[in-house]
């Protein structure tokens, strides 16, 4: 029987088959799996991480307190309809571990981050993972190709430190497809003594979390409303000649118009040094912390290059993450936002931060509350 | 409160209508098989309200204080919001400019993606077209028929005012907090239910524009007013909280203000006056003089 999903898992094998002969490996082989020779891990201990929903981060250490380990992580593939914004517009999203962008994963540098990558049965897509930080076989997809019903176990070492994008790449027009549905997230390698200022000296964070910005391609009908469908494959079509026009329909932090703000708003307190991940895995972007700064700021996320110091905003180019660290020095509500202005506010790219703590005159006073201009 | 049939007010304004203006009118009118709004009558009363706008004492934002509030004279609002078949009737006569994000929506629903400036040109239509005098609710005619509807903006916390900061997370928290549990869809009249006086859908998810202008009041430490700074480019809306929204501005949504939570909808919903025009200010208004 011919199936749509048929139809999809045909186009992801095709599409992904010139890429692999294009890079020379795997052509003639039945395996997809290089053969080299067995890395012996058998002094190495393991350690395994449950993932947290962002913008939570997992607990981890700062400097490493222990030789390189094997961390084990486990995600499990979510195709599932998501609602995007107030009005209620959905995509049919395809996730990693069922949010949008999928968890913030933190290692050091020479571990061994090893994932066991997960496709339910309930899936009607092959997926598999990108990894910007690993080394080879397209950063390990072409080695996690998995059918709905299959999971897999990739072991990578952690080589370079810095914040990365991670994301499905399934081959072909499935990849961009698979990205701007939600399907990326972002590792951070830590160095294994920490992060370090401009001349060396170590500095830490009190809190860390991850924003990922996700550009979203919404079909509309003929009167101009969003469409809705049942399968991310009846979409498809659609979804690919807007994505094809460039201009994205919604720009949002964590899946979803306020998912960072109201309730959903992050915290922090004066005296509280925060480092912001930011990823964007497709489309370049610029932080800005409306009346902050960075005090440390990571544009490209690379942490054995220096910091710059003192950003008003900071661009992270499409594909990429970034690191800011910022210790908050006054009370208030603030704004984290995309500082193309017109995507922070029609298009959703805002979240905030609600900080307590003392005001601080010297930073910043009233002199004069608003009132009427005097005469003469 | 009772309810006036549409029927008996149809008749009642086309009579008034020709013996206004002594002959059949120029204006464009409403027929009269075009069914006027039902309305819910409000009695005069009084009631202690803490207005619209935003109240400096001593230099620093405060709540402002709830005052005794008279409302001399009986008014009729209407029962439901203006529908989008309403409105969209007045965009087909020429007298409204087209909603935001009216394409495809159905009749029945309220109609959203309106400015303070379209609520004014579909109450002058109306107006024109019935013999009546529709206009916006104030923000204060809005509370007293909204009741148990109307949602006070007082924070009802004594805030330390060296700290401009606490207050500022306490009104965040406070709009969030409203903002939970919206429901985005759109309901037919009704489906946000009745208030106490029959009056349907306050406080649902359409906010409605209020003739009432944003104001600045800087008061003394005692609570003495030392200056009131109106800006009617600016109006208040309220809803499931109150808000202010720039008068040509349809659709206050975005994808969230730098700070705070923007009205899902905006729409609105009329009041008649009870006085009848004399012949002359009909003819005055109607030479837009």
């Amino acid at each position: 029987m011919f199936t749509r999903r048929t139809a999809l898992l045909g186009a992801a094998f095709a599409a992904t088959a010139p890429v692999l002969l294009g890079r020379g490996i795997a052509a003639a082989s039945e395996s997809m799996t290089p053969v080299g020779l067995p890395a012996d891990l058998s002094t190495l201990t393991r350690r395994k991480v449950e993932l947290v929903r962002p913008p939570f981060v997992h607990e981890h250490e700062q400097v490493a307190g222990t030789g390189p380990q094997i961390i084990e992580f486990t995600m499990t593939i979510r195709e599932q309809k998501m609602v995007i914004d107030e009005e209620g517009t959905t995509i049919q999203a395809m996730t990693f571990d069922g949010s949008v962008p999928g968890p913030l994963m933190v290692v050091h540098q020479d571990d061994y981050v090893e994932l066991t990558l997960i496709n339910p049965e309930s899936n009607s897509m092959p997926h598999n993972i990108d990894f910007h930080a690993a080394t080879g076989a397209l950063g390990g997809g072409a080695l996690t190709l998995i059918n709905p019903g299959e999971q897999t176990t990739l072991r990578f070492r952690a080589t370079r430190p810095g914040t990365f994008v991670y994301h499905c790449a399934p081959g072909g027009p499935m990849i961009p497809w698979h990205v701007v549905s939600g399907m990326n997230g972002a590792i951070m390698i830590l160095p294994r003594d920490g992060l370090k200022n401009e001349k060396g000296e170590p500095i830490r964070y009190d809190k860390v979390v991850y924003v990922g910005e996700q550009d979203y391609y919404i079909p509309r009908d003929e009167d101009g409303n969003y469409k809705e469908y049942d399968s991310p494959g009846d979409g498809y079509s659609d979804m690919l000649e807007v994505m094809n026009g460039l201009i994205p329909t919604h720009e949002v932090f964590n899946g979803a118009v306020g998912a960072l703000t109201g309730d959903n708003a992050m915290t922090s307190k004066v005296g509280e040094t925060v480092l912001i991940v930011h990823s964007q895995a497709n489309r370049d972007t610029r932080p800005h912390l409306i009346g902050g700064h960075g005090d440390y700021v990571w544009e490209t996320g690379k942490f054995n290059n220096p910091p710059e110091k003192d950003n008003e905003t900071w661009f992270i180019r499409g594909g990429s993450a970034g690191a800011a660290m910022y210790t908050f020095l006054q009370p208030g509500v603030y704004a984290y936002v995309n500082h193309n202005l017109i995507e922070a506010v029609s298009l959703g790219a805002t979240a905030h931060f609600k900080v307590e703590g003392d005001w601080n005159n010297d930073l910043m006073e009233q002199v004069s509350a608003p009132g009427p201009i005097p005469r003469g | 409160m009772t309810d006036i049939t549409a029927g008996s007010v149809a008749i009642i304004a086309r009579i008034l209508m020709v013996w206004a203006l002594g002959a059949a009118p120029a204006v464009p009118c409403v027929e009269a098989a075009e069914p006027v709004p039902a309305l819910v009558s409000i009695a005069a009363g009084a009631f202690r309200h803490r207005p619209a706008g935003e109240y400096l004492r001593a230099g620093f934002p405060d709540d402002a204080p709830r005052v005794a509030i008279g409302i001399d004279h009986p008014f009729e609002i209407m029962r439901d919001q203006v529908s989008a078949q309403a409105y969209d009737a007045c965009v087909a006569a020429g007298a409204c400019g087209p909603r935001f994000g009216a394409a495809g929506q159905a009749e029945a629903l309220p109609a959203t993606g309106v400015s303070f400036a379209d609520a004014q040109d579909y109450a002058r239509w109306l107006s024109d077209g019935t013999g009546m005098i529709w206009r916006l609710p104030t923000d204060a005619e809005w509370a007293y028929a909204a009741g148990s509807r109307f949602a006070d903006d007082g924070l009802g916390a004594k805030t330390d005012s060296a700290n401009p900061a606490q207050r500022w997370l306490l009104e965040y928290d406070s709009v969030a907090a409203g903002a939970a549990d919206r429901d985005p869809v759109l309901r037919p009249a009704g489906g946000f239910g009745a208030n106490e006086n029959g009056i349907n859908d306050l406080a649902g998810n359409v906010w409605e524009w209020t003739s009432t202008c944003y104001s600045r009041t800087r008061a003394s430490a005692a609570g003495e007013v030392e200056s009131v700074t109106e800006n009617c480019g600016v109006r208040v809306l309220e809803g499931r909280h109150r808000a202010y929204v720039t008068f040509f501005i349809q659709d206050a949504k975005g994808g969230g203000c730098s700070l705070g939570a923007p009205p899902a909808y905006l729409g609105f919903r009329l009041v008649r006056d009870p006085a009848r025009p004399s012949p002359f200010a009909r003819l005055r208004a109607w030479l837009g003089a």
